[in-house]
């Protein structure tokens, strides 16, 4: 069974979400979906000064497998993301919910975050699909 | 649930991803698909290949069977244990499939594809009926193919009452030991053997050799290994909707002696006077991005081919495909990726041959 920290919101499209004290939210993929995906050898993050909408694409991560597209899970201003996984893009697969996480969005309307789901809700999803 | 070969629960047992391969549960990776491809690259790696189909041919009339049922020539196996890579094709000149066959001291050893088992099979009864031969297929064999640097001596260590037979087989050759029977061939572009087991000794076989330091390799590193090696992937890269001079299989079709029918020589023969319209050929992408099947192809004056089969190179740190393209193609192209047109250079494959970058 992978591992879903319940402090976490979720997308059905496999991302999480962590809001924090200061209004911004990190964004990365669930252990779910990197272990489904195998290797990552990509990870193609939005620019930073960049806006994105709630449940658009926001960016493309590419394993050996597959590409698969990354979804915002919540509207605003890219103000971070994950320079790191440039070079590392297996931290992902590592660390899927600390280092292996890809951008960091100001959001631009918090009450998004209720739209998302619970780390039930998404175990419950995952489990469906299974 | 699928068949499963006599190795599954040693892949479970070594927390193997298990997907549905043509019919079979085979392990995809045992954790990370690139540290399984760098153990063959740079030491030893083993695959279960069980699936594939082994098929013994005897019979005074094996021999000219072969000649009629091949694109390529068995007449060139002039010794025991020489192998040959082949394409079998149909009346049109398309490839059914492609195998290996080995000569054996009662005759010849054909190993096809999984995938194709059934159609296989059914072509080459078919084809048997004109001819003094008797097919035997051999589901009591396994196959472990162990591959890389270091991937014949670890051999050795397990096998050591074979070690001088081992040291003694060439390239490309195969000979029997016993009920089993061990080859010097592959799939990833590196030196090692394929050895085909009686299913009651393969799961001690496959342990000896975890043992012994060979890391337990999935079906997704065998596609990145054959992929960078440049070596086609029956349903992808050909089929019977193409011929083995689309497919750049030109060097497997014997053409010598003349007075040689084989099945598909005559639309082969009208193919090449003709003029073959596409070539198979390597791509490479230096900067971001993954090549994958079925992506478009832009060649100069704006004709299309396909990508036929794409990957992520581990050795190389970049994006190398197979493509079917117009045969105009030049040295360069662009491909469509998200709506996106991205240069490509057009090499000639292989991409990686024992470790190292081989394309020009």
């Amino acid at each position: 069974m992978s591992n879903l920290p319940s402090e976490l919101r979720y997308l059905s499209s496999h991302e999480w979400l962590r809001v924090e004290d200061d209004g911004t939210a990190v964004v990365g993929i669930t252990d779910h979906a990197q272990d489904a995906m195998g290797d990552l050898v990509f990870v193609e993050t939005p620019e930073v000064g960049s806006s994105v909408s709630a449940t658009e694409e926001a960016g493309v991560v590419e394993s050996v497998k597959a590409a698969s597209d990354i979804y915002a899970p919540v509207s605003g201003e890219i103000v971070a993301i994950n320079e790191a996984l440039e070079d590392a893009p297996e931290t992902v697969n590592q660390d899927p919910y600390g280092d292996g996480w890809m951008f960091r969005i100001k959001m631009s309307d918090p009450s998004e975050v209720e739209q998302t789901l619970s780390a039930d809700d998404y175990k419950a999803l995952i489990e469906e699909e299974a | 649930m699928g068949s499963k070969t006599a190795l599954y629960d040693k892949h479970l047992a070594s927390n193997a991803k298990i997907v549905d391969f043509g019919g079979w549960d085979m392990p995809i990776h045992y954790g990370s698909q690139i540290e399984e491809h760098n153990a063959v690259r740079e030491a030893a790696g083993m695959f279960d290949v069980s699936h594939m189909t082994i098929v013994d041919i005897a019979g005074e009339g094996a021999e000219d069977y072969l000649r009629y049922l091949l694109a390529n020539d068995v007449a060139k196996l002039k010794v025991v244990g020489k192998a040959l890579y082949s394409g079998m094709l149909n009346e049109d000149g398309c490839v059914i499939d492609d195998l290996i066959v080995y000569r054996t001291a009662d005759g010849f050893r054909v190993v096809v594809n999984c995938a194709t088992r059934e159609k296989d099979l059914a072509w080459m009864e078919k084809q048997a009926a004109n001819f003094a031969v008797e097919l035997q297929e051999r589901p009591d064999l396994g196959i472990v193919a162990i591959q890389g640097p270091k991937a014949i001596e670890a051999v050795k260590t397990v096998l050591a009452d074979q070690a001088e037979l081992i040291s003694q087989l060439g390239v490309f050759f195969g000979q029997p030991a016993g009920d089993w029977f061990i080859a010097r061939t592959g799939y990833t572009g590196e030196d090692g053997l394929e050895i085909m087991v009686p299913n009651d000794a393969v799961e001690n076989f496959w342990q000896q050799l975890l043992d012994a330091g060979v890391r337990a390799c999935g079906l997704g590193a065998r596609d990145t290994l054959r992929l960078e090696a440049g070596m086609n992937l029956y349903g992808s890269d050909m089929d019977e909707t193409v011929t083995p001079l689309e497919s750049a299989m030109g060097w497997t079709v014997a053409w010598e002696p003349e007075s040689r029918d084989f099945i598909g020589r005559a639309a082969l023969t009208a193919q090449k006077a003709n003029g073959v319209p596409h070539k198979l050929v390597g791509l490479v992408l230096e900067e971001r991005g993954v090549l994958r099947g079925h992506q478009k192809v832009v060649v100069a004056e704006g004709e299309e081919g396909e990508i036929t089969s794409g990957t992520f190179s581990p050795t190389l740190g970049y994006s190398i495909a197979l493509a079917r393209v117009p045969a105009s193609v030049g040295s360069n192209a662009k491909v469509e990726i998200r709506k996106k047109l991205l240069d490509v250079k057009v090499v000639r494959p292989p991409f990686v041959r024992n470790g190292e970058r081989v394309y020009k």
